[in-house]
């Protein structure tokens, strides 16, 4: 099977720069990237005054698999993924069972081998259960496929337990993945605390719950030399430190979610329940110092937090939903709206963020377009425009905060392994 | 002319012309519960329904009276009745309760934005008696309406606000209520039950309660809540008393014909002195005639009713 795509701008993050090229894949593999390619037995793709870019990689996503179903599948969730430009996504251990030992692990690349319409990496727990104790069999979990370590949404609690994690994790050479928040400080918050809290009588989250936990596994990672990945950072505060320990020579990265760099707590205004998320919208400034981290690099990933949820979950009080928010299918047309149209960062910025760096901090194949490498490859057209619509997502999360939002720059062809698995904005094929 | 909106969730969207329309009604209500026979066939044939997820016998007596003078039925669902239970939403509860024929669904829920939850559920007229922590119109318009009747003018009058703010949808109200009509509102209580950023409301915010006291004409003392004590939010309640507790000597800071108001039930010797919670400057009896009126002419604007001009 061959795919010619003609008359695109090649992406290189690498280089900086945007290159005319046609590329040919054969048998799912690039084999030629030169102007003017010709080749009679292929399909051709015209891509003119597209942008060719390689996979967009999301390295956090909840699929909800096993034990969640009814939320997300990973037949489901990979189908957003294609819809919205990712050929690959790392999913987040906190299902039922907790991704703690190597059989979940082998039961999540099973299924997505079997059901999924992208690659699938499955992030391991860092605790059994998640519980925050006992630190994972992690070489058990390496040698089953996960690609890092996280406990994400119940973050350890106890500086010891993580030290151990850490030290552990970095002699196998796993990142640890960490969700910031100290609960002792959040309690039972349930938006950003400030103002917008007080106003509206909703428990706060306090900004200084996520910079405690920034500070302290900055520190820990300095201590025992272990790769950490700060996950959805949302302060200016947690910007700072990240940036001061990245001169410092620290080895940590980070990631921001298009929800991060796009609201703040105003959104909860009227008690929207999609608007409830962990961690919580910021403020104004905290927005700013978070598009400044992007341009300056301090945050290296833009990553979704894809956290579905049914419609009866979030149909309640605002105290009583769930927090997360579906992003997949809206997180390219977020960045070329709020980020590239803006002048925030450039094409090939963007797709480092979202592809590039990502597959570096997780040591998985991608991230670039060349000769030889797999083809996996997404498409986006900076003109299009769209109005998100939930109703046409091909997740079945529904819960997202920016229905009705005019979107420009989307995701209209997504190429995993050389296959076609969305175009124009419609999935193609479905292994189920 | 009637109100603005078809609801009542709350004083921060409540336009000032409104809170004046609904506190000139009530002085008209106010008489028809001075008179011998309190009943007028205003509302026959239209439905109340409260719908209360919290117990307070209070804040529902009151909606029920008011109901029942101006002649309409009035049902009320409690969280430990069946019909509100665990497991039925709060948006499939209030549509069952409007499918019924409610004309007015008046709700009280411990989780703040219930009401407006409802409001954008329901067909129907929707009252917030109380949503968590966010606020508790009602109530806010009857220490407005008290305030009025003893100092007659909001402009330029020194409100103080004194506990646990945090916590407290009562100041919350009256804070947006006060201020929009021209009011000056200093809140007090300890720093971990002042909520953040609150001076962005346009209060004053002490710690000293002493600071708030200072020429207020009004001095509106919270309840506070035994279980936030619990919750080690402060000490004890012995030194919560002694820096914050309204005494005779602390009252003397305020105007030397200033009014205390308490949204009940009183803690005596916690945040209020009996000497002083039964001292002629204390108007607490009087605020809990004037929530019957308040709750009567709001049932009366939201049902469609004209306002009327109090005689005086
Ligand atoms: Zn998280
Ligand atoms: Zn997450």
């Amino acid at each position: 099977m061959k795919l010619l795509i003609k008359g695109g701008k090649l992406v290189n993050p690498e280089k900086q720069l945007l290159e005319k090229a046609d590329v040919l894949v054969e048998n799912g593999v690039i084999t030629a990237m030169e102007s003017s390619l010709s080749e009679r037995d292929a399909e051709v793709v015209e891509a003119g005054g597209k942008l060719v870019c390689p996979g967009l990689i999301d390295m956090h996503v909840h699929l909800r698999e096993p034990g969640f179903e009814h939320k997300e599948t990973i037949a489901t969730g990979t189908m957003a993924a294609a819809r919205g430009g990712f050929t690959a996504v790392a999913c987040m251990p906190n299902t039922n069972p907790v991704a703690d030992n190597a059989p979940v692990i082998r039961f999540i690349l099973d299924r997505a081998a079997a059901e999924g319409t992208v690659k699938v990496y499955p992030i391991g727990a860092i605790t059994k259960g998640s519980k925050g104790k006992e630190i994972t069999e992690m070489a058990d979990l390496k040698a089953a496929g996960a690609v890092a370590v996280s406990d994400d949404g119940v973050p350890v609690h106890d500086a010891g337990v993580m030290r151990r994690a850490m030290q552990y994790a970095s002699m196998l050479g796993l990142t640890v993945i960490s969700h910031c928040e100290d609960k002792s400080l959040v309690a039972e918050g349930v938006m950003h605390q400030g103002y917008q809290s007080t106003v509206l009588g909703l428990p706060g989250m306090p900004a200084e719950a996520e910079e405690v936990m920034v500070a302290r596994d900055i520190i820990l990672a300095e201590a025992t030399g272990c790769r950490v990945h700060i996950a959805h950072i949302s302060t200016a505060g947690a910007v700072e430190l990240v940036r001061q320990a990245k001169k410092r020579g620290v080895k940590v990265t980070c990631e921001v979610t298009p929800h991060h760099f796009t609201l703040t707590d105003q959104a909860v205004n009227g008690y929207d329940t999609n608007t409830k998320v962990n961690p919580p919208l910021r403020t104004a400034a905290d927005v700013a110092a978070v598009k400044q981290g992007l341009a300056d690099g301090t945050i290296d990933v833009i990553a979704t937090d894809h956290a579905p949820h049914t419609v009866d979950e979030k149909e309640v009080e605002y105290q009583y939903a769930p927090f997360g928010l579906v992003g997949l299918e809206t997180a390219v047309g977020l960045v070329f709206t709020e980020l590239v149209d803006t002048g925030i960062l450039t094409v090939p910025e963007a797709v480092a963020k979202l592809s590039t760096n990502p597959a570096r901090i997780m040591a998985v194949p991608g991230g670039r377009l060349a000769v030889g490498e797999q083809a996996d490859i997404t498409i986006i057209d900076p003109e299009a425009l769209e109005k998100v619509d939930p109703g046409s997502f091909a997740g079945k999360g529904k819960n997202t905060p920016f229905a009705g939002r005019k979107l420009k720059g989307l995701p209209v062809m997504t190429i995993v392994k050389g296959k076609i698995v969305m175009k124009d904005r419609r999935v193609t094929v479905s292994s189920v | 002319m009637g109100l603005q909106s078809k609801h009542m969730l709350g004083l921060q969207h409540t336009p000032a012309q409104d809170i004046l329309t609904i506190l000139d009604t009530a002085g008209a209500m106010k008489d028809i519960i001075r008179r011998d026979i309190k009943k007028v066939p205003t509302l026959r044939g239209r439905t109340v329904v409260t719908l209360f997820y919290e117990n307070s016998t209070r804040t529902k007596t009151s909606f029920d009276l008011a109901g029942k003078y101006l002649s309409a039925d009035t049902v009320g669902l409690s969280a430990s009745s069946s019909s509100v239970r665990k497991g039925e939403s709060l948006i499939d509860t209030a549509r069952t309760v409007e499918a019924m024929g409610a004309d007015v669904l008046v709700i009280r829920h411990p989780a703040a934005g219930a009401a407006e939850i409802v409001a954008d559920n329901v067909r129907c007229s929707v009252i917030n008696a109380g949503d968590g922590i966010h606020e508790h119109p009602t109530q806010a318009l009857l220490d407005m309406f008290t305030i009025r009747e003893y100092k007659g003018d909001f402009s330029g009058l020194k409100a103080a606000i004194i506990g646990d703010i945090l916590h407290s949808r009562v100041a919350r109200s009256n804070i947006w209520g006060l201020t929009k009509l021209g009011a000056e509102v200093s809140v007090a209580g300890p720093a971990t039950l002042l909520p953040p950023e609150i001076e962005k409301m346009g209060v004053k915010v002490c710690t000293r309660v002493e600071e708030a006291l200072a020429g207020a004409d009004v001095v509106n003392v919270l309840r506070i809540q035994l279980e936030r004590q619990k919750q080690a939010l402060f000490p004890s309640l012995r030194e919560y008393s002694r820096l914050y507790g309204i005494n005779r000597e602390r009252l003397g800071l305020a105007k030397e014909d200033a009014i205390v108001m308490h949204p009940g039930p009183l803690n005596r010797g916690v945040e209020i002195v009996k000497e002083v919670a039964d001292s002629a400057r204390s108007v607490i009896n009087e605020q809990v005639t004037n929530g019957v009126a308040v709750r009567m002419a709001l049932l009366y604007l939201l049902t469609g009713g004209e306002a009327v001009e109090t005689a005086d």
